[in-house]
């Protein structure tokens, strides 16, 4: 199945990648990053389709697509 | 299950210094990935600016150097005569390339220098704390114009693509924006042709980026993605502005 | 080699620069040099070079950054107001450690000033001139054969040490012709070797920076203190200066670039008249010889700066002497003496010696006592600084 994983030391929780996402399948953590941010999270992970446009908008390369 | 999108080998593996959803790291990421898969890092010198990507020097994995304000084209052009093997390519802000260095971008153009110039303009002045930009919108707040951008007062925004085409110099003109994956998506493709340009020895090519700056307009960066699209794009309409293919045919139909 | 040609100053120092290597200029019109940027127009493509009429001096100044950094041998060069405008890039040159030459044909200013000889320029020249903590080397010729010899100087200064270095001409300097003769061969651009620092090709190795900045706490200050050290190996080792007849001179005159020339016309009338008078010239502004000049100022009585501004080479003699002796000052800001009105000068400030002290051997450590001079101990009186620092200088 497709997914991405979120580099939590990267991340600094723009949110940009929750707009990008076609399936809403992305969501903030509640919990702070080391870095002090909420980081970005796969939240559904079933309904993932590696499209990548998240890993596009993301400006701090934090985004990790497989599939 | 593979990785599909692994860390470009233009860009040193490192954290990007930037603001929450600022543009430049996206258009970094564009870059690094262009300098790869056109298998040009090795030979490639990047001029950084100042402004916030005055970091770009230690964030591309190619030869830098870091130069005066507005002065990109210039040093550029010294390192692509000097080296006419190398790609070069100058990275620019929009205080930096259309204010303070608006005659050396002029002129390069004019010159129809074979370099590449990535404009970012997100109209305003990042790294100093939010100031008026050339660029800055009619009525856009700024800590210089606290009441919003007055043409009585602080004249009209400049429009880089517009002005440039008038100019025989100009080979590439494109403008697009990074506010959305598939408008990343399009400006991947505008760089990479601006460096395939190069390649080609086409002459002068420059990419406007319309990027978001939260921290500079006081928005979340949500919100800037939408101000892109409601206020920016009416202003700065995307496209292509000049292509070497126009050039080729006017200078055709001249001669 | 060994030829001796008719030249314009000017074109003798690109001519000089293309033949130490340069091959790469980027400038902008400005009289009165402006036979540098037309000389290199049409005689650096016929050696494989790049030359480019910038729109201004400031892009001049930058493709000189841009050209510098990949190791290219560079030159751009200007006359004072357009210097100004190149101070940004020399001092991001300097911050980067990046050689490269440049000639300043200095005119008469402030502001637009004139466009004839003026040596006004001589604090911006020696104290870096641009913004920041830091030097460029700087030679001043006096001859149109020195114009044409110095840029190779310059390159292997500027190379070796990794800094900019200049010429300070001026305008009689880069429009007068004389006979020139270059002695040397032509360098061959290809003999270069990569240093380890140049921008370009990368394959098989590290990206390369080049940078003025560190914003990290305390870097910066590292990098200065790495200069500083730099700067004081070129003070110990690269002095060049020209002493004439100052072995028994009673009277110095101090003097560089075109005014050392004229001194050098009023010296000899000096001398024609008996008087006992000699010429120091620094042929490097900086580093400047003030361990020469100090030496001299034991064995001299008083020294006299004649200079083509309003008393700024006389600030870097006064340091180097440091008050041990008088030193008088002929200014002519933005004016050209005569031999003549030189020699007034001189013969003004030889016999405002005191009678006692013109008559006396200079008070030297050991004083040589020669026949014919009565050898009175110097008196201790008042109202005689010049002695009186002399001694306290020496404590």
């Amino acid at each position: 199945m497709p997914e991405i994983k979120v580099n939590e030391r990267l991340c600094k929780g723009c949110e940009l990648c929750t707009s990008a996402c076609p399936k809403q399948c992305i969501a903030m953590s509640d919990k702070f990053s080391t870095t002090g941010y909420y980081p970005a999270m796969l939240a559904k992970q079933e309904c993932c389709i590696g499209c990548g446009l998240c890993a596009q908008i993301c400006p701090d390369l934090a985004i990790e697509v497989y599939k | 299950m593979e990785l599909v999108n692994k860390w470009p080998a233009g860009l040193v593996e490192m954290p990007l210094r930037y603001c929450p959803g600022c543009g430049h790291g996206i258009v970094h990421r564009i870059v690094g990935e262009c300098l790869e898969e056109l298998g040009i890092r090795e030979r490639t010198v990047g001029v950084a600016p100042v402004g916030c990507s005055v970091f770009a020097d230690d964030y591309f994995n190619c030869d830098m150097i870091q130069g005066p304000h507005g002065r990109g084209p210039a040093i550029a052009t010294g390192i692509k005569r000097s080296k006419p093997e190398c790609i070069v390519f100058s990275y620019q802000g929009d205080g930096d390339l259309a204010s303070i260095g608006m005659a050396e971008t002029i002129h390069s153009a004019a010159r129809s220098e074979n370099i590449t110039v990535i404009f970012i303009n997100n109209a305003i002045y990042g790294m100093t704390g939010g100031q008026m930009a050339p660029t800055t919108l009619i009525g856009q707040k700024a800590s210089t114009c606290p009441r919003g951008r007055d043409p009585k007062v602080n004249g009209y925004p400049i429009r880089i693509c517009e002005l440039l085409q008038s100019l025989e110099g100009a080979s590439y003109l494109e403008r697009t924006s990074v506010h959305t994956a598939a408008n990343a998506i399009k400006t991947k493709k505008a760089v990479k042709r601006a460096f395939q340009n190069q390649i080609e020895c086409k002459g002068f090519s420059l990419v406007e980026v319309l990027s978001m700056c939260p921290t500079g307009w006081e928005a979340t960066p949500l919100n800037s993605v939408k101000y892109i699209a409601d206020k920016m794009m009416p202003l700065y309409p995307l496209g292509v502005y000049r292509s070497p293919e126009q050039r080729e045919q006017k200078e055709g139909g001249a001669a | 080699m060994g030829e001796k040609i008719l030249m314009k100053g000017n074109e003798a120092l690109a001519e000089g620069a293309i033949r130490a290597g340069c091959r790469f200029f980027s400038g902008y019109p400005i009289t009165p040099q402006n036979e540098v940027p037309e000389y290199m127009s049409w005689r650096l493509p016929d050696e494989g070079g790049t030359f480019i009429q910038a729109e201004s001096e400031v892009a001049a100044i930058n493709m000189i950054y841009g050209a510098a950094s990949t190791g290219m041998r560079c030159m751009t060069s200007s006359s004072s107001p357009g210097i100004s405008l190149k101070q940004e890039g020399i001092s991001y040159c300097a911050g980067a450690d990046l050689p490269f030459f440049y000639a300043n044909v200095v005119r008469g200013g402030p502001g637009l000033g004139n466009i004839a000889a003026s040596q006004g320029d001589y604090h911006q020249s020696v104290r870096g001139g641009g913004h920041g903590d830091y030097r460029v080397l700087v030679l001043a010729p006096n001859s149109v054969d020195e114009m044409a010899n110095f840029p190779k100087k310059c390159y292997e200064l500027a190379f070796r040490y990794r800094m900019p270095s200049m010429i300070l001409a001026d305008g009689i300097l880069g429009q007068m012709m004389e006979p020139v003769e270059f002695k040397f061969e032509p360098v061959d651009p290809k003999s270069f070797k990569e240093a380890g620092w140049e921008l370009g090709l990368a394959a098989g190795r590290r990206k390369r920076i080049v940078r003025s900045y560190d914003l990290r706490e305390g870097e910066l200050e590292k990098i200065n203190a790495a200069r500083l050290k730099k700067y004081r190996e070129i003070e110990e080792k690269e002095v060049l200066f020209e002493a004439k007849q100052c072995d028994d001179a009673e009277l110095v005159v101090v003097a560089y670039g075109t005014s050392s020339r004229i001194a050098a016309a009023a010296v000899k009338m000096a001398r024609d008249k008996g008087l006992k008078v000699g010429l120091f010239r620094p042929i490097t502004l900086w580093p400047f010889p003030k361990k020469q000049l100090a030496k001299l100022a034991e064995k001299s009585r008083k020294f006299l700066v004649v200079e083509m501004s309003m008393g700024q080479f006389v600030d870097d003699v006064r340091l180097a002497v440091c008050g041990r002796i008088e030193v008088d000052l002929y200014a002519r800001p933005a004016g050209i003496p005569s031999g003549e009105e030189t020699f007034a000068a001189v013969e003004k400030s030889y016999k405002s010696m005191t009678p006692a002290r013109a008559a006396a051997p200079a008070k030297t450590a050991k004083p040589k006592g020669k026949p014919g001079r009565p050898r009175k101990k110097p008196a201790k009186k008042a109202g005689r600084p010049a002695k009186k620092t002399r001694k306290g200088g020496r404590r």
